[in-house]
């Protein structure tokens, strides 16, 4: 892989660099470290961040510039003519790409020799067969002119990866020898590596801005997209979520009201689990529990919330479902027959709230303790219990925070995915039985994603607006839960 | 406390004495006692759930880390071997050696059940193919006696692990009652065995079809090059945020904005980081799909504000003494931290960082969204740098697989590589708790 070898020449550089910079330094003081502005170190790590940084960074703008330059060239020789029906640029560009991946790795395996691959005048039906031998995955036929595509983009990529890579050796060297030719005995290598560092920490620091930028960039150009294909009023509005499978052809139905209330639907089954439990658990452990029995019982709760979601999925719809049908369901111990399937409402929100008992309590606990001890004190000097102490001191100073707690736990159950995909069901209903198998935002997210439809199709496309209905809807409760927390927290301090 | 509350409650002008406890009192304090029991009752509840989950866990998914398999002796003389490779149905004739071998087995053991083909091509499932396989290979060991180990067929390891039942069993073309009896008697001569699954642990995906072949290996592989790539990525850039949010970091908008988007990564929903991984890492940079390095990336966005959140904790646990000692002796600031905050925060940095790789190592949904589903994982990569971007899934993605598949004997897989992956998580938090135990510095 010549990008690893890549960095690893930059980084060798870079090594050259801070021997050459420290010696160089130490040279010019005449061997006497005391003659230098900084410690000899300081001279060499300054020539070699200069090599390794510029680098570097070229290295992943060019990564990341590159495709998309030469998709652009591609596409816009395509004639429109072969666009077909039901298709678009995009496709056919995915296409395009697909099939000079294909012509790499018929040529790494020894298929077909270099010159057949690149040579505009190939037959198109043999180069199908050959690619279809080395295993790569193409349509069934590629056409002349997709084939012809498929080259250009092939001899494109490979004259700007070799460009890529002589520039960002250049700048590697450059970089050294600009860090080199500063280290004398004067120059504040010290201030200038410190001040670098600092650049650096920054930049670390700003990914975290890159990356909610990255969300709501991927977020909103999709399902401005998929808006262009679908209007906004039906997924909005729409009261049923019926989409086509891509090929069958058909119109699909992708109103999000049927999956919101689903997932609601599933979030407030758990919380009624969830939120008694756990504010309960959380006012014993603080209030009453012992040093002993708090050590063993809080730590084991909150084993509870290590636990990945994948296991509570799996109990959701191997344990707890076909024990609920065996209650529920048909010839069940009750001898009602309201369950069909383990998959529903109930299984999946039980479930959850399992999940979300430790989170509930440990986050009740700590503001709990926050309640200052001078409260409780006046209280029982009044002749009042501990319990009503709890309730009618505690509880409503605490409550802001509880209240903070719970809207956090909720939007925890709002985005939890694999507990609703393996537990709730597929069936888009809305209907009031928590019996019933209902489905939620994420496990539509995560279906209409994995399955076979294009990336291009609002099949596809919609999964990213309920993506942005799901992030708006987390981010809504944790910015209106902290809100909460933030506004009342000092009250008592 | 109880003194207190009966003084108040006592009426006045009451000609009763205190040690009587009137009907207020007692109606207090049993509304007390129900308080308390309703808080007993609650961590009873949590605990069970927990105990309830770990029985079910470790119940269901053993039977996964046992194979069921037929021990025959079995030679094959050189003229067999011709006459099966002269016929037109070279498998077929190799099967019909091998039931004669296991009929003379079985009369030693004085076991008479008639028994066809088909029930020995239920139970075992075509062996012929098997046994040809192997004397093609090794063409030598005609005429000795060689000992096979055959894998039983997914339905006859159900009933041996109690799965599949007799009561309730009806006929299929899977398996009959009639198997079931000579299954039972195989066990009483010692031809049929369970013995552990390595190939469990070690294998890979097997198709559908396949439910005893399926392993976890590949899998746990491509889990550990995700981590590698997580390790490497967000523990510096993470330990670097921090450093510049704890103690560089001016009181600015900017530093604000930072802040605010750390804390709210921190609660959005790890679908949506999926959703992000496909669009930016695969639509718009052209990734490889399925390959664990886009998982690693996608993870790492995950797991940073984890990571921040924790190393600033142990950062601001390190006494400004410390800092102040190293200005006092010259050092920038960059050399006071780098020096020596960094180091003493050390131990609670690594905690942390173990802790989201825990984390992020039990994430499912997003790699679902990127292609790292279960039945990309067909096999080790070839090398090093293949393990990073050749495709693969991981434990949890497996895990899932497993589950969504028709054929019940992939549950015990599901589960067996939930203990898998549970013992994973929990040798890094044990981990992470020597090291809090061991490192960790009161000031």
């Amino acid at each position: 892989m010549p990008l690893l070898w890549l960095i690893l020449i930059v980084l060798a550089i870079a090594a050259a660099g801070y021997v050459l910079g420290r010696s160089r330094a130490l040279a010019s003081a005449g061997g006497d470290i005391r003659q230098l502005h900084s410690l000899p170190s300081y001279y060499g790590s300054n020539a070699a961040l200069k090599a390794v940084v510029p680098a570097l960074l070229l290295l992943v703008l060019w990564l990341i510039a590159q495709p998309l330059y030469i998709n652009s060239v591609i596409s816009g020789t395509l004639p429109d003519e072969l666009i077909s029906e039901g298709s678009s640029r995009g496709l056919l560009m995915a296409e395009v790409s697909r099939t000079a991946q294909g012509l790499d790795l018929a040529v790494s395996q020894g298929v077909i020799d270099e010159g057949v691959a690149s040579d505009p005048a190939a037959d198109f039906n043999a180069m199908t067969d050959r690619l279809k031998q080395a295993g790569a995955i193409v349509t069934s036929q590629i056409t002349q002119p997709v084939l012809n595509a498929a080259q250009r983009y092939r001899s494109m990529s490979h004259t700007g990866t070799a460009i890529m890579s002589i520039a960002v050796i250049i700048i590697a060297v450059l970089g050294a020898f600009y860090g080199i030719r500063q280290s004398s005995a004067q120059f504040r290598a010290r201030n200038v590596v410190e001040q670098g560092v600092r650049v650096l920490l920054v930049a670390a620091a700003s990914i975290a801005v890159l990356t909610t930028v990255g969300i709501v960039l991927s977020l909103v150009f999709n399902t401005i997209e998929f808006f262009r294909l679908y209007p906004a009023s039906e997924f909005f509005f729409g009261l049923s979520w019926a989409p086509s499978f891509s090929g069958r052809g058909g119109s699909s139905e992708l109103g999000v009201l049927p999956l919101l209330w689903g997932t609601i639907y599933i979030s407030i089954v758990a919380l009624i689990v969830a939120v008694p439990v756990g504010l309960f658990a959380a006012i014993y452990l603080s209030e009453y529990a012992g040093s002993k029995v708090r050590a063993v019982a809080k730590p084991l709760l909150e084993v509870l919330a290590g636990i990945p979601t994948i296991v509570y999925g799996l109990f959701a719809l191997l344990t707890v479902g076909p024990l609920l049908v065996s209650i529920f369901g048909d010839g069940g111990v009750l001898g009602v027959s309201w369950q069909g399937g383990g998959r529903a409402v109930i299984t999946a929100g039980l479930v959850m709230g399992i999940m979300l008992i430790p989170f509930v309590s440990s986050l009740s606990d700590d503001i709990i303790n926050a309640v200052p001890q001078a409260m409780r004190d006046g209280s029982y000097g009044l002749g009042a219990t501990k319990s009503e102490t709890i309730k009618q001191v505690v509880l409503p100073a605490a409550l802001p925070g509880i209240v903070g707690a719970i809207l956090l736990a909720a939007s925890r159950a709002i985005g939890e995915t694999m507990i609703v995909v393996l537990g709730a069901g597929a069936a888009a209903r809305l209907s009031l039985n928590p019996f019933e198998a209902m489905t939620t935002v994420t496990a539509k997210i995560v279906s209409q994603l994995t399955g076979d439809s294009d990336f291009a199709s609002p099949e596809a496309l919609v999964a990213f607006a309920l993506g942005m209905t799901l992030f708006v809807l987390t981010l809504g409760l944790n910015v209106f839960a902290l809100y909460i927390v933030r506004k009342y927290r000092e009250q008592y301090d | 406390m109880s003194d207190m509350s009966m003084d108040s409650a006592a009426p006045r002008r009451s000609s009763k004495s205190l040690h009587e406890v009137d009907a207020r009192t007692r109606r207090r304090n049993a509304a007390e006692t129900r308080f308390k029991a309703c808080g007993i009752g609650a961590i009873a509840i949590g605990l069970f759930f927990l105990v309830v989950l770990v029985v079910a866990i470790f119940r269901s998914g053993l039977p996964a880390f046992t194979q069921t398999v037929l021990d025959v002796e079995f030679a094959l003389t050189q003229e067999q071997y011709e006459d099966a490779e002269s016929q037109l149905f070279k498998t077929k004739a190799y099967s019909q050696a091998f039931n004669g071998a296991l009929k003379t087995q079985l009369d030693e053991s004085g076991v008479t059940l008639p028994f066809d083909e088909a029930s020995i091509e239920r139970i075992a499932g075509k062996v012929g193919g098997t046994i040809r396989e192997y004397f093609r290979a090794n063409e030598d060991q005609l005429g000795q006696p060689t000992s096979f180990q055959l894998a039983a067929s997914s339905r006859v390891d159900g009933y041996m692990t109690g799965r599949v039942t007799r009561d309730g069993f009806q006929d299929s073309r899977f398996l009959t009652l009639a198997d079931l009896d000579l299954v039972d008697a195989l066990e009483d001569a010692g031809i049929i065995r369970t013995q552990f699954n390595w190939n469990f642990i070690t294998g890979a995906d097997s198709g559908v079809d396949n439910p005893g072949g399926a392993g976890i290996g590949a899998s746990v592989v491509g889990s550990f090059f995700m981590m590698l790539v997580v390790l490497f990525l967000s523990l510096p850039i993470g330990v670097a945020a921090s450093i510049y949010l704890e103690e560089f970091a001016p009181r600015n908008r900017f530093t604000d904005l930072i802040e605010v988007n750390i804390s709210n990564l921190a609660a959005v929903p790890s679908i949506v980081f999926g959703i992000l991984g496909l669009a930016v890492f695969i639509q718009f940079m052209h990734l490889p799909q399925s390959a664990p390095v886009v998982g690693g990336l996608v993870l790492t966005l995950m797991t940073l504000p984890t990571i921040i959140i924790s190393t600033r904790a142990s950062l601001n646990a390190v006494p400004p003494s410390i800092r102040d000692a190293a200005l006092g002796l010259g050092a920038s600031r960059m050399q006071s931290v780098f020096h020596h905050v960094l180091p003493l925060a050390m131990p609670g940095i690594l905690t942390g960082t173990i802790i989201g790789l825990a984390q992020a190592l039990g994430e499912t949904a997003p790699l679902l969204l990127i292609g790292m589903v279960g039945f990309v994982a067909r096999g080790y990569p070839d090398s090093f740098i293949d393990g990073f971007v050749e495709p693969n899934s991981a434990m949890p993605a497996q895990i899932y697989t497993w589950a969504a598949r028709a054929d019940a004997a992939f549950y015990d897989k599901a589960w067996g590589g939930i203990i898998i992956l549970l013992m994973f998580l929990l040798t890094m938090n044990i981990i992470a708790i020597i090291l809090r135990r061991r490192f960790e510095r009161r000031w």
